[in-house]
């Protein structure tokens, strides 16, 4: 139980906070984007932003992956879904995200059949047991997820499945990093790498941001410690002018990732030419799609799919905070029209999404600070 | 669906070695360990959970860590528990 000890461990992270905040250069602001949803949460969830120095901010990155998905693709699933041979499913966190004539609870209200699993390969049993039924799996994810979808169709392949194939959102998360770079809107330190994603593809992709951009990379693991303990290590980076990716979560995350998940999302899968993300717009090179060896697997070959663009609600900013442009509360529709029961935008509908997350668990604090401001 | 979820190695299914039998907070499901060939797990490792795959090996320390997490974000891992529960995998 050690790092249950230390994580909890409130000393520790003042500890850090003290030497954080000993490197600040005077004058300075410093602006460190956490890509990945989960830390999102733990921020949140443990007030970490208040062991922060005021000129230290983190900011959202777009690593939520139920709200990154367009109400365009939202759209061709119900689509495929209305097939009446179809039954269609897909993991919880997706059943609330909205398209533009409702969620896919709503579909199921007006008769198509979207089930919710826990695994791709809980797709392929319900395919085994139906044989009469086209059991489409709505593949979403970064490359946590990927490898999963992609051993699940060489499993269907090597079976023979003929009613079984995948509706493909799976995107890659470095491609949504360089948009992000490039963005006039918004001027970075460094990032704090995601974790999880990172078990998958390792270290090295993250490399091109300090070569390219200059800026300072530390993968973090998801403890309240870890994060602290990384954005200390890119204070470090900077005070010193060096700029190179580093490895905090070297306990779960191997340098070189894992090689055969990788081998296995190349054999089924290859890159889109460019995929929407809700939000960021159009993305070269984002998102993958089934191979061509795998044709028979691909939803979006087997079914026609209108492939329709819907615009974003005007209310809802989810784009900005995905971006990392406003913070959940910045939005106009946050916590009156928008909240997780009845979400207007998707970075609402996840557990992940910066909007659910404070939601959930920032008011209380954000609403301390107000207080303490107003008394003083 | 992101989150990884720590589990214990039970058993390794004998018909079927890219199955294992694993407990995840007293929760016993077939989970595929078929991306960890390079380095298969063997009854009593932990292994870290994306979706009914496990994708790497943990040690008990970091198991009981990302537990911890994930017991604090309530609902989130309630959810994932219960899907979990309804897997079926084989």
């Amino acid at each position: 139980m050690r790092f249950v000890d230390e994580f909890r461990d409130a000393e520790k992270a003042r500890a850090l906070s003290a030497k954080i905040t000993s490197l600040c250069e005077p004058g300075r602001q410093y602006k460190f984007m956490e890509v990945c949803g989960g830390h999102t949460h733990t921020i949140y969830k443990h007030g970490l932003e208040d062991y922060l120095p005021e000129n230290i901010q983190l900011v959202h990155g777009p690593g939520c992956p139920v709200c990154v998905i367009p109400m365009g693709r939202v759209d061709d699933a119900i689509h495929i879904a209305r097939r009446p041979d179809v039954l269609m499913t897909s993991f919880g966190d997706m059943m609330r995200v909205p398209g533009s004539g409702g969620n896919f609870f709503d579909s199921n209200a007006e008769g198509t059949n979207i089930r919710m699993v826990y695994s791709p390969l809980d797709s392929l049993k319900i395919a085994r047991q139906n044989p009469d039924t086209q059991v489409v799996f709505m593949a979403i994810g970064f490359e946590t997820t990927t490898p999963s979808t992609a051993m699940t169709v060489l499993r269907a392949a090597e079976e023979g499945l003929e009613n079984f194939s995948v509706f493909c959102n799976h995107v890659t998360i470095i491609p949504a990093i360089k948009a992000i770079l490039d963005s006039p809107d918004l001027r970075l330190d460094g990032f704090l790498g995601p974790g999880h994603v990172s078990t998958v593809i390792g270290c090295r992709p993250y490399e091109f941001i300090p070569r390219d951009y200059s800026r300072p990379v530390v993968v973090a693991g998801f403890e309240p410690l870890d994060i602290l303990q990384s954005i200390y290590q890119l204070m470090v980076q900077l005070r010193e002018g060096r700029c190179e990716v580093e490895n905090q979560y070297s306990r779960v995350v191997p340098w070189d990732g894992n090689i055969v998940a990788l081998r296995a999302i190349a054999q089924v899968m290859e890159l889109r030419p460019y995929f929407e993300w809700r939000g960021l717009g159009f993305i070269s090179h984002s998102a993958m799609r089934v191979k061509d060896s795998y044709a028979d697997f691909d939803a979006e070959r087997r079914f026609a799919v209108p492939g329709v663009r819907v615009a974003d609600p005007k209310a809802c900013q989810c784009g900005e905070v995905l971006k990392g442009v406003l913070k959940p509360w910045e939005c106009k529709v946050f916590g009156t029209a928008c909240t997780p029961e009845t979400p207007i935008g998707t970075c609402m509908v996840s557990p992940e999404g910066a909007c659910a997350a404070y939601y959930n668990f920032g008011r209380f604090s954000r609403q301390r600070v107000r207080e303490a401001s107003h008394s003083s | 669906m992101c989150l990884g979820i720590p589990g214990e190695v039970i058993e390794i299914l004998e018909d079927r070695p890219d199955l294992a039998r694993v407990s995840v907070s007293g929760v016993k499901r077939a989970i595929n360990i078929g991306l960890l060939t390079d380095d298969p797990p063997v009854p009593g490792d932990w292994i870290l959970i994306h979706v009914g795959f496990a994708l790497s090996k943990i040690d008990e320390q970091e198991a009981a860590a990302a537990l911890e997490f994930l017991e604090s974000i309530g609902k989130a891992y309630e959810d994932e528990l219960a899907a979990l529960q309804e897997s079926r995998i084989d």
